[in-house]
């Protein structure tokens, strides 16, 4: 029971930190569940974070896995309704709000601030996702390769995806 | 073309954000885009990317405080409540399913060779978005120095996010403000 109301508090509170969305949340999530509290690995996570990313829905759910992961099915509710509950009541009322502050410079301002952290954050997201994801040079190549074909081409992800998978289960990574 | 937009009913509201939930692979926001401006028409253009750029803001999961602003917007309190159960609901079940098939199967070689491989991926997929996304940068000096500020903090230093974004946030909305105003008068 302590274990779950401190996923529900922990992830309440991220959810209000997740400028940007889940996935800017990468790093703040490992250091909670991977090196303070030790409940997976890092390699764990990031095999966590590849089945979230390789199913169907929004990014989100790889907190619902990360809970499920400490405390089985419990848990996955306890950290989806943290990660959801207050980002979605501050959004319920602010979009009440947000049509009337339609002429407001800072309303621009907000938006245009939020940007540049936004990128970075991704950004640090990314690498500590690569460093997690990524064992041996292959992985780091495999890595690469699946950036440039994501970045340069408008190929579906999930067939990147279903060939990285190929290739590990091939065994070559 | 005339921007008509149409009211769902309930039913239709969860119904598709149920259809937006299963259908997203890697992010739904495209998806969510061509179903709800093109094809039901239920938001014009101009409403979809106020929507999204207060989903952005706000902390949270983009897609689900869009989710929460769109069934609001239609249905009050139960309106979100049916988007976010639609979007949420097939997904969350298929996910877990996934993960409890590799917890029972992982110490088998070949489930952790393919799971090396999808997670290799993945992170490559998190690069090319981080790449996307820094390209598309406002071309100013400043924006791009909070930028990388940001990945230093988080990324190398690895300091708590919070305390970065109590310092750097309104920081970066007072010098857009400041670019605003310089904007305004040339």
């Amino acid at each position: 029971m302590m274990l779950l109301l401190s996923l529900l508090a922990s992830f309440s509170v991220f959810s209000l930190m997740a400028v940007g969305g889940a996935i800017t949340l990468i790093p703040e999530m490992h250091h909670y569940v991977v090196e303070s509290h030790h409940w997976m690995s890092g390699q764990e996570f990031a095999a966590l974070f590849a089945i979230a990313q390789a199913a169907p829905g929004p990014n989100v759910l790889v907190v619902s896995l990360i809970g499920w992961k400490v405390a089985g099915l419990a848990g996955a509710c306890a950290a989806t309704v943290g990660m959801c509950g207050p980002s979605s009541l501050l959004c319920y009322y602010v979009a009440q709000l947000w049509q009337r502050w339609h002429a407001s410079p800072w309303r621009r301002a907000i938006e245009r601030g939020l940007a540049p952290l936004t990128i970075g954050l991704v950004a640090g997201s990314a690498m500590l996702m690569s460093e997690a994801a990524n064992q041996h040079w292959t992985g780091w190549l495999l890595c690469a390769g699946s950036t440039v074909l994501a970045w340069r081409t408008r190929i579906n992800p999930l067939w990147l995806l279903a060939g990285g998978a190929l290739l590990g289960f091939a065994g070559w990574i | 073309m005339t921007p008509s937009t149409i009211i769902p009913s309930r039913r239709q509201l969860f119904l598709g954000f149920f259809s937006i939930g299963l259908s997203g692979f890697g992010g739904v926001l495209p998806l969510a885009h061509r179903m709800l401006v093109q094809q039901r028409r239920w938001l014009s253009e101009e409403e979809f990317t106020e929507l999204l750029g207060l989903g952005q803001i706000l902390p949270g999961p983009n897609i689900v405080n869009m989710s929460i602003a769109i069934g609001s917007r239609f249905h009050g309190v139960a309106g979100a409540w049916l988007a976010v159960a639609g979007l949420m609901l097939a997904p969350l079940v298929i996910v877990l399913s996934m993960a409890m098939l590799y917890d029972h199967y992982q110490s088998l070689p070949d489930v952790q060779g393919t799971l090396r491989g999808l997670a290799s991926t993945a992170a490559g997929l998190l690069l090319a978005m981080a790449l996307r996304m820094g390209t598309k940068i406002e071309r100013h000096a400043v924006a791009v120095l909070l930028a990388v500020l940001t990945f230093i903090a988080v990324g190398v230093l690895r300091w708590p996010l919070l305390l970065v974004l109590l310092v750097l946030a309104p920081v970066s909305v007072w010098l857009a403000r400041q670019r605003g105003r310089a904007g305004e008068k040339s």
